[in-house]
């Protein structure tokens, strides 16, 4: 990400103040096309298929490099101020009307490539473990690398669920782990294939919440839905309880969705806002410049470290809180 | 601000390329890795335990083997010291015969030195009773030509000869 600020700070080091909320903003949201980088004024960009479905003239697909420039095309353009900034929007009678929207994003792309990545990995892993006799031979390389992370999250998944179900649960958990820290890093690199900021974006961590949720209640045993509709409690509170256990299964999904979007997004804001400290003080002279540069480097490299952490730490308490979830659904007597 | 409403596109995508990969890796991933390191990490436990086990017998076997030692050791020393008491038992027995056997045949030698003397003796005895009796006939036959005192040299001799008779005896 930070690799694109350069040229849009060149673009604004005129008269005019550094904008930097749209900086951030166009770095941590998504878009039509996958921007890399500005080479002489002129960007670098990959254009992506829009793919939208109008109420009036039905399906379209055209690639995002025609709507470049707040051109429009078949009808279409992005919207540049209102309700739908930045969102792609139809022209009907003189008003802009959002259409279906299912166009390959700059994080649909991103969603593509990290799961495109996360499933050789594995499956690579698997490979050398059909092809070599396990209890001959140690894993080497990419299986020796993946092993730690998958039995972490696989023994995690028997302390927290019990030796009789944690194996149906452990994939999932397996895969949102390693979804959500693949993310992170990549979201962390701030060239090419990485840069997207797919975990902090409430669309992804809303899903995977979802699927924390639906497997904590399509299969919860009965205990569970004991516990929540007719709990052990004195009579006074027998119609109150269950109120409150269905809210609180509602919640636990929003909390997971939000402690990840936000912790993730709030990484991607102070890293960008460290960078464009520089730009704001190019204008205050060579020794301001100087040292806040120095300053906006220093306070950047550890903020990336920080965000390392982060990335990994986030990963791990969303797949623990699963587990657990999980666990609490199918606790037995 | 739109950070806070999720796009519909991305939820799309989302649930279409997460489903595909969770399906992927559940069928063809996870399980394949999590089962191999599980069936390697029971037989690591079986190893260490089967180690163990092995252990304990050599440990057991190494006091055996002590014991056995100890054992054929007493046992050597018992049957060295049985062999020189029996040995010296029969060189004692083979003195004591020894022994008992020379005097035999010492008191042997001398009953016979002592049955030769007397037979030589008795040779002897007769031998000069054979010569005195023959110097005694040829002084008889000397002295009966002469005749001179033949009655009183005969009664001379035979008193002679009675008395060296009961002396020789």
């Amino acid at each position: 990400m930070a690799i694109l600020v350069p040229a849009r700070g060149a673009e604004a080091s005129g008269d005019e103040p550094v904008d930097i909320g749209g900086i951030i903003f166009s770095h941590i949201g998504d878009s039509y096309e996958w921007h890399i980088t500005d080479i002489g004024g002129h960007a670098i960009a990959i254009p992506l298929p829009v793919i939208v479905r109008s109420r009036t003239s039905g399906w379209h697909c055209f690639m995002s490099s025609r709507i470049g420039h707040g051109a429009s095309w078949e009808g279409f353009h992005v919207a540049s101020s209102g309700d739908n900034e930045g969102k792609l929007v139809e022209d009907v009678g003189g008003e802009e009307v959002r259409p279906l929207d299912i166009s390959i994003t700059k994080n649909v792309a991103s969603l593509m490539f990290s799961s495109l990545l996360l499933a050789l990995l594995v499956l690579l892993t698997a490979r050398w473990y059909r092809l070599h006799d396990s209890s001959r031979e140690a894993p080497r390389g990419l299986a020796a690398a993946m092993e730690p992370l998958i039995m972490m999250i696989h023994n995690m998944a028997r302390e927290n669920i019990g030796e009789d179900d944690y194996r149906k649960y452990s994939p999932y958990l397996c895969t949102a782990f390693l979804f959500i820290l693949l993310n992170n890093f990549l979201g962390i690199i701030p060239i090419f294939p990485g840069g997207a900021n797919l975990t902090g974006n409430i669309a992804v961590t809303m899903v995977l919440a979802i699927c924390t949720f639906l497997a904590v209640n399509l299969f919860g045993n009965k205990h569970y839905y004991k516990e929540i509709f007719l709990p052990d409690v004195p009579g006074f509170l027998k119609p109150i309880m269950p109120v409150i256990e269905v809210f609180s299964a509602i919640v636990k999904p929003i909390s997971l969705t939000i402690r990840l979007f936000a912790n993730m997004l709030a990484g991607h804001i102070m890293i960008l806002a460290m960078v464009c400290i520089i730009f704001i003080m190019a204008k205050y002279g060579p020794v301001l410049f100087g040292s806040m540069t120095a300053v906006s480097v220093l306070f950047g490299l550890f903020l990336d470290l920080l965000e390392c952490l982060v990335a990994f730490i986030q990963a791990y308490v969303f797949t623990m809180l699963s587990s657990i979830y999980i666990g609490l659904s199918r606790q037995k007597e | 601000m739109n950070l806070v409403t999720p796009d519909f596109g991305l939820l799309f995508w989302m649930v279409i390329i997460f489903g595909l990969l969770f399906f992927v890796l559940a069928r063809f991933g996870f399980p394949v890795i999590t089962s191999m390191v599980e069936k390697r990490s029971s037989l690591i436990d079986k190893s260490l335990a089967d180690a163990r086990e092995i252990d304990a017998m050599m440990a057991g076997m190494k006091a055996e083997h002590e014991k056995m030692l100890t054992d054929t050791r007493k046992e050597q020393a018992l049957i060295l010291k049985d062999a020189t008491d029996r040995g010296k038992a029969i060189v004692a027995e083979a003195r004591e015969a020894a022994s008992s056997e020379a005097g035999k045949i010492i008191a042997d030698a001398r009953a016979q030195i002592a049955a030769e003397k007397e037979s030589a003796l008795r040779d002897i005895r007769s031998e000069v009773a054979a010569l005195s009796v023959g110097v005694a006939e040829k002084i008889l036959r000397k002295e009966l030509s002469d005749d001179v005192s033949t009655d009183e040299f005969l009664a001379k001799m035979v008193e002679e000869a009675s008395s060296s008779d009961v002396r020789l005896s």
